[in-house]
């Protein structure tokens, strides 16, 4: 057995384990990576910061913890942004186990916005946020499909309450707002097809703008929609995190993720080639 | 830096605890890891079940009921046509009697049927007209034949390969006609241009998986950090510890044993 | 009777939801307000058959001591205690304060969150090395699929040197034009397959969902 055969034959925890060396001390050993943007990126950005107080936008966090890694930080990116130009928020999710991602999101970005901070050049002093004025957390129903097509009608048919089952109506921030004809985008974080159905039942029929966030997995399947223009923005996985961290200039999670992220790249890219160039000689040899 | 209260580092150790149980999976299935994969299946539906009930039933069929008299049978509320519906949603738990099932086929029914009703002009717009027409629209109507390069996928040229990609991809999966000459020309371009799709796919899929390694990284990194702090103090370090030593333990009991067994062999 | 009321159900609102579509009218919508409230209310109760299933099988298991039964008991009692906490130590059903009861609160984000992200970032171990062991450019449709990937994979690497901005630029064009043509293709294939698939369920050719006599 020569060494490309015994490549071949090599335990898999091996591989595990050398992956995990790599990322761990990629973690720990502290560097910044610079990242460059893209345009479906951008968009949501520009989108965002070209919004004026008061205006509303719909954040749908539809994913489990099973997809934090990737949109949490879209999420946190997001709504930070949001709340510091002072837009209201009105929160959802078609996730069972998404009620705990929203409230986990909403305390940390909570303590996060107590804070002064300056962003892209712009000072913003350090706010409460409260819920029901400046934000509201609508909840969680299940059929996704027909609770986005409800929504489009009217918030209350499936949401008389929010998710503290405090009635619609006797929020101030929901006063005035019966359906997506009062809110500017729908930014939904998807780790699942509900990204599929805000486009078919949301955007298809009510054609309120949407941008999604979704991640790495399916980040290759929704270019067609955003060439046909029936989403507007796209932020595929961590890198789609990343870049939106850039461009809000607000460094996370994400962008800290991407250096480890490369390291794991390179080293399974080197793996596929050796096991090609493996092949290729064992197969060179047989021939002999 | 602010000292994270003990509470919360105890329960983010038994975070950490759980994670390392999952990860041991990749060396084998063992207890700890069955231990850690039944306690998310039991917590997890007691979580939903809960969130079902507050945030479903609650607002949804409770509150409209809520004005009524129980020896009415809600029949006063202001709400009594919701019962309606929770007579169906009661007739789907019928679904398990063998004798009764047949009951619960309407709701079942009901479900399907505007479901289905809803599927249709909205899937037929959302995937099939509005992705034709940007096909087509977008080959007619570019700005510039060659725009700015060929990296420029607004161009005429991109449109084009587009097109043409797109129809000789659904050019392959049609497997009325058999794929002889001409047909089967363009469908070995569609398969082509798949491939590419798929491999762009792929390329995801790795950050995509490698990403959610990360974040398990980064949160045992930030565990770990608030032990070496200077003013964790003894307890923070006798739980790290604890929790680590239990999978270093197992660690070199493996090991050791993985060296006998091959002395053994040798 | 038994089969055939329920395709009757399912012809008619199939139907009407149909033609409500193409109805811009006031009460065109209110009727559709009025399916879709009730519809969610039946299906909230359609799921706690599911929970309901769960319970039968793990306590069907340490019943009968089949094997493993004892990480059903674990299974049992993680559910009962959030059940618990939820309703706020059993003192609030009616009321919402559960949902923010300390020990729900905390289990979740202690339990569900850690071990649940964990589960899926195993997938990464197992992509390396399944990437290790098949992924081989035995032919062109294979080498096409992993230079695709490569590119892709390589996208954001800022040590690449001088092939970096040809490797960032080709990605772009990748994604945005043979990529973009391969998922449309797919996307409108399974528009038609879902479309029809529904006209089979509303014209009663497709009758699985009713189970068997």
């Amino acid at each position: 057995m020569n060494i490309f055969d015994r490549m071949m034959t090599l335990d898999r925890r091996w591989v595990f384990l050398f992956l995990a060396l790599v990322c761990v001390i990629t973690y720990v050993w502290e560097f910044k990576i610079d990242i460059s943007t893209s345009k479906e990126v951008e968009n949501i950005y520009n989108f965002i910061e070209n919004l004026e107080e008061g205006d509303y936008i719909f954040l749908s966090v539809d994913y489990d913890p099973n997809a934090l890694a990737e949109l949490h930080p879209m999420t946190y990116a997001i709504a930070e942004q949001a709340f510091r130009k002072k837009l209201k928020i009105v929160f959802m999710t078609n996730s069972n186990l998404g009620p705990g991602m929203v409230n986990q999101a909403l305390r940390d970005i909570e303590d996060s916005l107590k804070l002064d901070r300056e962003y892209n050049g712009v000072y913003y002093e350090g706010r409460d946020i409260v819920n029901g004025i400046d934000y509201a957390f609508l909840g969680y129903k299940p059929y996704p499909a027909l609770v986005i097509q409800s929504l489009g009608l009217d918030f209350r048919v499936n949401f008389p309450t929010d998710y503290y089952n405090v009635p619609l109506d006797s929020l101030p921030i929901l006063k005035d707002v019966k359906n997506f004809d009062q809110i500017e985008c729908v930014i939904n974080m998807a780790a699942g097809n509900v990204a599929e159905m805000w486009i078919t039942y949301g955007q298809g029929r009510y054609h309120v703008p949407l941008a999604l966030g979704i991640t790495g997995v399916m980040g290759a399947d929704f270019y067609p929609y955003l060439g046909s223009g029936q989403i507007f923005g796209l932020m595929a996985g961590l890198l789609g995190a990343a870049q939106y961290e850039k461009l809000a200039d607000n460094y996370g999670r994400a962008r800290d993720g991407m250096r480890i992220q490369l390291f794991a790249h390179i080293v399974i890219i080197l793996f596929i080639l050796m096991a090609n160039v493996g092949f290729f000689l064992s197969k060179r040899q047989a021939r002999k | 830096m602010e000292l994270m209260q003990v509470d919360t580092f105890l329960w983010t150790t038994l975070g950490a605890f759980l994670t390392l149980c999952t990860f041991s999976f990749l060396y084998k299935d063992n207890p700890f890891y069955k231990f850690a994969e039944h306690a998310v299946v039991g917590v997890s539906a007691g979580y939903f079940a809960i969130i079902l009930w507050h945030t479903g039933l609650q607002p949804k069929l409770f509150n409209q009921l809520r004005d009524g008299d129980w020896f009415f049978l809600w029949l006063n509320a202001s709400g009594a046509h919701y019962i309606i519906p929770a007579i169906l949603g009661i007739m789907m738990w019928t679904r398990f009697s063998q004798k009764l099932s047949w009951v619960s086929r309407w709701p079942i029914a009901m479900y399907m049927g505007i479901a289905a009703g809803l599927a249709v002009p909205q899937e037929m717009k959302a995937r099939v007209i509005e992705q034709m027409y940007s096909a087509m629209y977008n080959t007619l109507g570019w700005g510039s034949f060659f725009g700015t390069g060929f990296y420029d996928s607004t161009s005429g040229l991109s449109q084009i390969i587009i097109f043409i990609g797109t129809l000789s991809a659904l050019f392959y999966f049609f497997f009325s006609k058999e794929h002889t000459g001409f047909f089967k020309g363009v469908s070995r371009f569609g398969l082509w241009i798949l491939m590419i799709g798929f491999g762009a796919s792929f390329g995801y899929t790795v950050m995509g998986r490698i990403s959610l390694f990360v974040q398990r990284i980064q949160f045992l990194g930030d565990w770990t950090r608030v032990v070496w702090d200077d003013r964790a103090g003894a307890l923070y370090m006798l739980f790290w510890v604890l929790t680590f030593g239990i999978f270093a333990v197992m660690a070199i009991y493996e090991i050791v044993s993985f060296a006998r067994r091959k002395q053994a062999t040798s | 009777m038994k089969r055939q009321i329920p395709l009757m159900f399912v012809f008619v609102l199939g139907f009407l939801m149909i033609i409500q579509f193409f109805i811009p009218h006031e009460k065109s919508e209110d009727l559709a307000s009025f399916l879709l409230d009730w519809i969610v209310i039946i299906g909230i109760f359609a799921l706690a058959l599911g929970l309901w299933s769960l319970v039968r099988v793990s306590w069907d298991k340490v019943k009968h001591r089949k094997p493993n039964w004892q990480y059903s008991v674990i299974t049992l009692v993680g559910l009962f205690i959030m059940i618990f906490f939820g309703f706020d130590y059993f003192r609030n059903f009616f009321s919402a304060e559960g949902l923010d009861n300390y020990m729900y609160v905390s289990f979740y984000t202690s339990i569900v969150i850690p071990v649940q992200a964990t589960m899926f970032s195993l997938l990464a171990f197992f992509i390396a090395s399944a990437a290790y062991r098949a992924f081989r450019a035995r032919t062109v449709l294979a080498t096409l699929l992993l230079l695709s990937a490569l590119i892709i994979m390589l996208r954001f690497n800022p040590y690449l040197g001088p092939i970096g901005p040809f490797c960032e630029r080709t990605s772009v064009w990748l994604l945005n034009v043979p990529n973009l043509a391969a998922k449309r293709a797919i996307i409108i294939g399974v528009g038609l397959g879902m479309v029809a698939t529904a006209f089979k369920v509303i014209l009663g050719i497709e009758r699985a969902y009713l189970g068997k006599d």
